[in-house]
């Protein structure tokens, strides 16, 4: 038992905050927005105490912020920064620039609507809507996870050299409080030695980087990106086994939750995940053969081990806490996506859960679970409340 | 004849794209070689990134970072933060804007990192208008001339950038013209020294874009200079303005009258001009003199 030696009552916001600061970030630009501002406000404040040695930026916009990341992980710097929805969308811009230009910067989003109309809740189509900016997109589950996947990323977004997103749902995760069990520095250091890329800005070295580029080598670009994509799926495993070695906990691209046998699985990612392990085991007390997969890696999404995992099983309940205008679900897109042509594919019903923020209780997924997984999924978005 | 005073080191390339005549890569073969090796640019997309050049050439021997036309200002400070970040505070991190990225879709950056007076020197190439992309107005084209989104004239005047960043108190703000290079390469000289943030400016008339002979360039920049359209000072922290060049020689219809881009003029609207150029020139008399706003 590692124990909870070093834990500490955290929200979502204030445990990545302690994660970036054992992570020994270089540099930090960051712009506030509700509901991410308690991450900037613990790093400014552990950084004014000296706990984080970083230089810190507070720039004009979110889309400064970014770009700073950018260059300054060019310039092989360590670099962190957070957002949230309209920040976000905000940096599309850079997103892809970051990816392209090959930074391998850390980021968490928390993941709130996008207006309009205004609004404040906890709905995943701000990152979702990033799927294409080639950054690896995680999603977290509680506050403890976010601490956990901010140090992991680093080492996947430097062995890759991808960007990686963490997203976690705004107040269910960023301001919920829990225990969590902080890490020592040393277990950290251990995990994550410091970096320098080799290939950086330097004057001793003298490469440049974006330069206008054509046609070949804008499409070698893009291949070679891909090379580095097709090898995040075996990272993130390797980086969460590693943690779980030293910590107790590990994590991997998907999580499977009391799937054996199951005859429902219900597929689903960030906060929801807390609130299915419950229904679940009210439902396994009550004899129904249903589980959880929870999936942690959406980008790149570990689509073979999906395919493994709901090969046979006779129903799937993909609920997305999004809604892409025109089609649904982004999870459920993703998800008949990965499954197409599978010989043994469930039944795969696509659910409207929760979008906007909504709340989303166990009971309520009990009652999802009986009214359709007898049904023949529809085409098209199905609304439930 | 006065002769150029600086070192070239070869930090600038010939064989670079830039159009024959142009002016901006005379100027920036002296920025960089008094700027000198231990460097790093930042370059926005503009003409600047084109002289540059695509990979896999280069005609500028800094490593440089092509960011995207707003970021200028933010990315240069990412980089000196990380330079910083790794005890290297003494590499001048320089940026090479266009007048679209600098008064138009980059000023947000650009205030921001004044604001922050960010330890970057940031070099605005102004030809007044979006040249790199065949010639559009931005906020820099001045009053009258025709771009190809002010067919008719611009209806406006150009946007006053200076006390825009003087406002900011950043510690130096320079103009710098192709047509006076000594004084160009002091006010680098001297940028490099100071610690915070740094803009010049520098008047880049532009061939196709103003519609010039090839030969023009030099001409016109010193005819900009020598009429008060363009006038070579500085300001420290703000508020201290102090004239490179004191005295008025030309007409501004001698400046106009070579460009295309004002061939259209009338009498009255030249005579408009000159006004315009009285008036701001009285000010900036008022200011040097007192040393203050």
């Amino acid at each position: 038992m590692h124990g909870n030696a070093n834990g500490l009552l955290l929200s979502g916001n204030h445990a990545v905050a302690h994660g970036v600061r054992l992570a020994r970030p270089d540099v930090i630009p960051v712009y506030p927005i509700t509901p991410q501002t308690p991450i900037l406000e613990k790093i400014t404040e552990l950084q004014a105490e000296g706990q984080i040695a970083a230089e810190l930026l507070t720039p004009e916009s979110e889309h400064s912020a970014m770009s700073a990341c950018i260059s300054a992980s060019l310039t092989g710097a360590r670099v962190f920064t957070a957002t949230s929805s309209q920040g976000l969308l905000l940096m599309h811009e850079l997103l892809h620039y970051a990816s392209g230009a090959r930074a391998s910067i850390v980021m968490c989003n928390v993941n709130r609507t996008p207006a309009a109309p205004w609004g404040f809740w906890p709905d995943q189509l701000d990152s979702l809507a990033q799927r294409d900016t080639g950054w690896i997109q995680l999603y977290s589950e509680t506050p403890q996870e976010s601490l956990d996947s901010v140090i992991q990323a680093f080492r996947v977004a430097e062995t890759a050299r991808i960007p990686v997103m963490i997203s976690h749902d705004a107040f269910y995760v960023s301001h919920a409080v829990e225990p969590v069990d902080v890490p020592s520095q040393s277990l950290v250091d251990e995990f994550l030695p410091a970096f320098r890329s080799d290939i950086r800005l330097d004057t001793e070295i003298g490469r440049s980087f974006g330069a206008p580029n054509d046609q070949a080598n804008w499409n070698r670009s893009r291949r070679e990106l891909d090379a580095s994509m097709q090898t995040v799926n075996d990272l993130v495993i390797d980086a969460g086994r590693d943690w779980g070695a030293l910590t107790g906990r590990s994590y991997g691209p998907l999580e499977f939750y009391r799937t054996e046998d199951a005859e429902v699985v219900i597929v689903t990612m960030g906060s929801m995940c807390g609130t299915v392990r419950d229904a679940v085991d009210e439902m396994r007390d009550k004899g129904v053969a249903v589980g959880m997969l929870k999936v942690r890696l959406f980008r790149p999404l570990p689509v073979a081990a999906l395919r493994e995992a709901l090969a046979g099983v006779p129903c799937a309940l993909v609920l997305d806490r999004n809604y892409s205008p025109g089609t649904g679900g982004v999870l459920h897109q993703e998800l008949k996506s990965a499954l197409y042509g599978l010989a043994g594919a469930p039944r795969l019903h696509g659910l409207l859960t929760g979008v906007g923020g909504v709340n989303v209780a166990p009971g309520r997924i009990e009652q999802l679970v009986s009214e359709f997984s007898g049904k023949e999924p529809v085409v098209g978005p199905v609304w439930v409340e | 004849m006065e002769l150029i005073k600086y070192q070239d080191e070869g930090q600038f390339s010939s064989g670079h794209v830039a159009c024959g005549g142009c002016v901006e890569a005379l100027a920036l073969r002296v920025i960089l070689n008094t700027v000198g090796k231990d460097a790093i640019g930042v370059v926005s997309p503009s003409c600047s990134a084109v002289i540059c050049g695509g990979y896999p050439m280069s005609a500028v021997k800094i490593p440089v970072f092509h960011t995207t036309l707003e970021s200028g200002a933010a990315s240069a400070s990412g980089i000196k933060r990380a330079l910083l970040a790794q005890g290297k505070p003494d590499t001048t991190v320089i940026c090479l804007a266009g007048d679209g990225g600098t008064y138009d879709i980059g000023l947000q950056a650009l205030s921001s990192a004044a604001e922050r007076n960010e330890d970057i020197l940031y070099i605005c190439f102004d030809n007044e208008g979006y040249m790199n992309t065949g010639g559009q107005k931005s906020s820099s084209t001045p009053k009258n001339a025709v771009t190809g989104s002010t067919p008719a004239g611009k209806t406006t005047r150009k946007k006053n950038l200076i006390e825009i960043l003087a406002a900011h108190r950043i510690p130096y703000i320079a103009t710098v013209s192709p047509s006076h290079l000594n004084d160009l390469a002091a006010k680098v000289e001297k940028a490099k020294s100071i610690r915070g943030t740094k803009v010049i400016i520098v008047l880049v008339p532009c061939l196709p874009g103003w519609g010039l002979p090839d030969n023009a360039a030099v001409r016109t920049a010193r005819k900009a200079v020598e009429s008060g359209v363009f006038p070579l000072f500085e300001v420290f922290d703000g508020v201290d303005y102090r004239l490179s060049v004191g005295t008025r020689s030309q007409s501004v219809e001698t400046y106009l009258k070579e460009q295309k881009r004002y061939r259209h003029l009338s009498a009255d609207q030249i005579a408009g001009l000159q006004a315009e150029t009285d008036a701001e020139w009285d000010r900036l008399q008022a200011r040097a003199v007192g040393g203050q706003v």
